[in-house]
């Protein structure tokens, strides 16, 4: 026999049945079409600028900044100053995202350029797909709009998050994900994001900066 | 009631009250009296706790019969002690469940069953006792009083409202002794780790009077707190509760006095 | 394969330990670094307790329907053009991974932290085959420099103090200028991070593990919080996720519901700073990410605790909360139990995995204060499920002969009331007399496990019982 049907057939030996009853075959497919939700946070159920503000806040308590801004090119200014203000080279790298392949950089003296990291970038800039308020989380997707390499090897992230994007809970970006890119489907990486890269095995003690993005910085474009 | 104005409480006295320290016992009868109860002693010995932490399960099951048994006759069921408390109210069902006989006899009898501090202020209500005891002290929460029983703000509340009696929390009260019955002795080093660390979090209190509601723990603290030459009077919240304060503390010596 | 354990000579693993200094030091940081920050997270959220009884119902969902949830996984993983492979034994399981590296030619291997990878010994068998296995996880990578296991399923090298691994990146990194400060945990860091890049960006396969295998998508969630994981498998050519079967969960919602507990019961963290979902390789549109996808399901002894006893381990999230409020693994660490999996949830899955004659100690090395099972965010009953692997070392005569020896001597007088009455009527007054100057005895025959250690209080004297009598059941 197989490894595989050795271990079905272990399984079903240990839970006493054979795989076939209608009972069992019905709930599980019942609960895969269905999906439902469980217990939901009070917490994250919140709207407009409420949800805005209790994103802001989870994101800063885990030590990511936030800015907003009112049009999109107001997202160059930000992330201009952004670096400026933190002393850092004026390069980013980014993906194809149309959305920010709209923005207008020439009045800044920050070099872009475009694609996957290779390891080398300074800093990084990112269009969300969404976000999740109930804990800061941005959620990203792969593809050539935001490579995920953009999302781990630049020292600093910057990513753009439209306030139209931004949801209440995991459930409701789930939702989001569905509708995007079909049920029961998902795109080949789903990054949430909370707040930059850090680790405590060194004595408990929390550095940021491990491996991925030492700063992440979000700027909301309000609706 | 069912038999009588006052409910009839079977006094579950412990081996280790019985065995090292009476005293808790007559503690907590007067305690059950005070509280309006008839108290009644039938002859016991042990709830089967032993055996059955150590996966002896014939012999558990053939003391906790001999228990209900003997209390057969009995409103309520209470014990001066979280862990033999919640061994006949927790575990004496797990122990039966597979016996269609006796499963549902061990489910009532459980019902029955209680710790003495919890019982007074849970069932019976009362929200203070009259003893007098103008000392500081702090408060060890047992393990299976506080996770299986629940039993934290009872012995608390009733403590604060003892006439002059000061209680000073201790850092990580909810954190084991390392007593945790055979395992005091099968593990002698690492128990011994782990009271040490309590012994120095009771010292750091500055608290003359360590209390706590079970005699094991007691005993285990009691026994390195003297060896590590520590001066700290170690008592059962009972004996604190009903004014039992005149016997020698635990480990102390009975002669010489206090 | 022959698997490396030392959990028979626990004791002596608990005495070395504890004579340990700067073992004793690092472990401070387990009780300070672990305990208060899941109180403060549970605290913020008023739904945490019914969170985990939700995490409870899923998990125990999943195991009555795991055939059919591993069916259905494995099918959503072939759509999205992944390769699923299942493994009886932990040989299978290292055999199919070697198989996979091999094919690629690949000469080195990074790997995200997976504690699967440590039970079947995937490192071992991949440097056998003549590759190179590079741990990426901080606290794994120090652990790897030294040549040892995880002492914590969450936080491998918490037995280490900072000056240690100062002193092994100096003995390693050989590039490392002597006036360089490696003093504080944030140039320790930097260090590793430097180091660590090089070989991420050469690396020709990425091996993690799976925090949930989503059977809705065939998607695998990795949670960790430096991003190493995600470098792992995003920069290889191959991305190899190696799981255990019961990492299984219905749909993205019931991961969700998951999640909230886990980062919180974890580290106090309500999220970890990376939750990532990946499904199959990269589609022909990406311009990064794996070009080969493969998942390894281990089965190594868990289809066989369903239906037992043990089942109710396998809903264990290996959040590290029991070990982290756990007083014998506050005083000895991790690596006293002797093999991979520590504290209570290894006091219970070990003896499942290396047999109870090799793993006997670890479910009695416990004081069953409970605390564990206070916090496991999936409710699972430890105490219980180490007692009843006590129980059946007491069946199979496993337990050490002077311990059931004294416990059927306490039980022939507990059985008797009669006798008990009449041993303790004599012995307890006796005890009492001699015990009477002092209060306490200093050293006692047949009791040494207790006084080597602190005083034995001495009884008052006559037994509670026998005074009752005398005063016909009255007190006053």
């Amino acid at each position: 026999m197989s490894a595989r049907e050795d271990i079905l057939s272990n399984i079903r030996r240990s839970l006493g049945v054979n795989g076939r009853e209608a009972p069992r075959v019905s709930a599980v497919q019942e609960r895969l079409r269905s999906a439902p939700r469980g217990v939901m946070p009070a917490r994250g159920q919140v709207s407009g600028a409420e949800r805005v503000a209790l994103f802001r806040a989870e994101a800063e308590r885990v030590a990511a900044s936030v800015a907003e801004v009112a049009q999109p090119q107001d997202i160059v200014s930000e992330a201009a100053r952004y670096l400026r203000e933190h002393n850092l080279p004026a390069t980013l790298r980014m993906g194809a995202d149309a959305r920010l392949a709209e923005l207008d950089w020439s009045d800044t003296a920050i070099e872009v350029t475009h694609g996957p990291s290779a390891g080398d970038d300074l800093n990084g800039l990112s269009h969300a797909f969404g976000a999740i308020a109930e804990t800061g989380t941005l959620a990203m997707t792969s593809g050539p709009g935001n490579p995920t390499t953009l999302n781990f090897l630049p020292d600093n992230h910057i990513v753009v998050l439209r306030e139209a994007d931004l949801v209440g809970d995991a459930e409701s970006l789930w939702d989001r994900l569905r509708a995007a890119y079909g049920k029961a489907a998902a795109p080949r990486t789903v990054n949430l994001i909370t707040g930059p890269s850090r680790s405590g095995d060194i004595e408990q003690q929390i550095v940021l900066g491990a491996h991925g993005p030492r700063r992440l910085h979000i700027i909301i474009l309000r609706d | 009631m069912p038999h009588s104005a006052k409910p009839r409480v079977g006094l579950f006295v412990t081996c280790l009250v019985d065995l090292f320290r009476p005293s808790i016992g007559f503690a907590a009868v007067n305690l059950l009296e005070d509280a309006g109860c008839e108290v009644v002693v039938p002859a016991q010995t042990c709830c089967g706790q032993p055996a059955f932490n150590s996966g002896d399960r014939a012999d558990a099951q053939a003391l906790a019969l001999q228990a209900m048994d003997a209390f057969s006759m009995c409103d309520y069921i209470v014990a001066p002690s979280g862990s033999c408390g919640g061994m006949m109210a927790k575990h004496y069902p797990d122990l039966f469940a597979d016996d269609p006989n006796l499963a549902h006899r061990a489910q009532v009898f459980a019902g029955k069953c209680h710790e003495l501090v919890s019982f007074l202020t849970d069932v019976l209500g009362v929200t203070s006792v009259t003893a007098h005891f103008p000392r500081e002290v702090t408060y060890h929460d047992s393990c299976a009083g506080l996770r299986e029983l629940g039993i934290a703000s009872q012995p608390r509340k009733l403590l604060a409202g003892i006439e002059g009696l000061k209680l000073t929390a201790m850092k990580e009260c909810d954190v084991c002794c390392g007593f945790g019955g055979t395992f005091a002795v099968k593990y002698g080093e690492i128990s011994d780790a782990i009271v040490r660390k309590k012994i120095d979090n009771i010292v750091e209190t500055g608290a003359p009077v360590l209390l706590a509601g079970d005699l094991g723990c007691l005993m285990n603290m009691a026994g390195k707190l003297t060896r590590e030459g520590r001066v700290v009077e170690v008592r059962h919240v009972a004996e604190v509760l009903a004014g039992f304060t005149q016997e020698p503390p635990i480990g102390a010596a009975k002669e010489t006095g206090q | 394969m022959t698997i490396h354990t030392t959990s028979p000579a626990f004791k002596q693993n608990a005495h070395n330990a504890l004579a340990d200094k700067q073992l004793q030091q690092a472990l401070g940081n387990v009780r300070a670094g672990f305990i208060d920050k899941r109180t403060q997270a549970a605290e913020r959220l008023p739904e945490f307790e019914a969170l985990r009884d939700s995490a409870h119902d899923i998990k125990t969902h999943v195991l009555a329907h795991l055939d059919l949830y591993l069916e259905h996984y494995e099918t959503k993983v072939r759509e999205a053009g992944g390769h699923v492979h299942f493994a009886r034994t932990a040989e299978e399981a290292c055999a199919t991974i070697v198989e996979i590296c091999k094919a690629q030619g690949a000469r080195t291997v990074t790997k995200g932290k997976s504690m699967v990878s440590e039970e079947i010994g995937l490192n071992a068998a991949i440097e056998a085959a003549g590759m190179e296995a590079i741990e990426t996880d901080l606290g794994e990578y120090i652990i790897q420099l030294r040549g040892e296991a995880p002492s914590h399923i969450i936080a491998p090298a918490v037995h280490l103090t900072k000056e240690q691994v100062e002193q092994d990146f100096r003995r390693i990194h050989t590039h490392l200028s002597p006036d360089r400060d490696l003093t504080q945990a944030e140039s320790l860091l930097t260090e590793a991070r430097m180091v660590l890049r090089k070989r991420f960006l050469e690396a020709d396969v990425g091996v993690t593990g799976a925090n949930f295998l989503v059977a809705e998508t065939g998607t695998s969630i990795i949670v960790t919080n430096e991003g190493n994981g995600d470098l792992t498998q995003t920069l290889p050519r191959v991305h190899i996720v190696v799981a255990s079967i019961e990492k299984i969960v219905p749909t993205l919602e019931d991961a969700a519901q998951i999640l909230r507990v886990l980062g919180r019961s974890a580290t106090g963290q309500d999220m970890s700073v990376y939750t990532t979902l990946s499904t199959g390789p990269r589609r022909p549109e990406d311009v990064d990410g794996p070009q080969a996808y493969h998942v390894v399901l281990v089965d190594n002894g868990r289809s066989a605790m369903l239906g037992t006893e043990f089942e109710e381990m396998l809903r264990c999230i290996r959040c590290g909360a029991c070990m982290n409020h756990c007083p014998v693994y506050h005083a000895v660490g991790g690596h006293a139990y002797g093999w991979v999996y520590p504290g209570p949830m290894g006091a219970v899955l070990s003896p499942s995995l290396l047999g109870v004659d090799k793993a006997g100690h670890l479910p009695n090395a416990s004081t069953f204060c409970g605390r564990c099972e206070s916090v496991c965010p999936v409710r699972i009953p430890l105490p219980k499920l180490m007692r009843h692997w006590r129980e059946r070392e007491y069946e199979r005569h496993l337990a050490p002969a002077v311990y059931r020896y004294g416990l059927s001597f306490w039980a022939f007088f507990a059985r008797r009331p009669w006798l008990y009455k009449f041993a303790t009527g004599l012995a307890m007054p006796a005890l009492g007399f001699l015990g009477r100057k002092t209060g306490r005895f200093a050293r006692l025959p047949l009791a040494s496990g207790w006084t080597d250690h602190r005083d034995m209080p001495a009884p008052q004297g006559k037994t509670f019982q026998a005074q009752w009598r005398e005063r016909g059941g009255k007190t006053r």
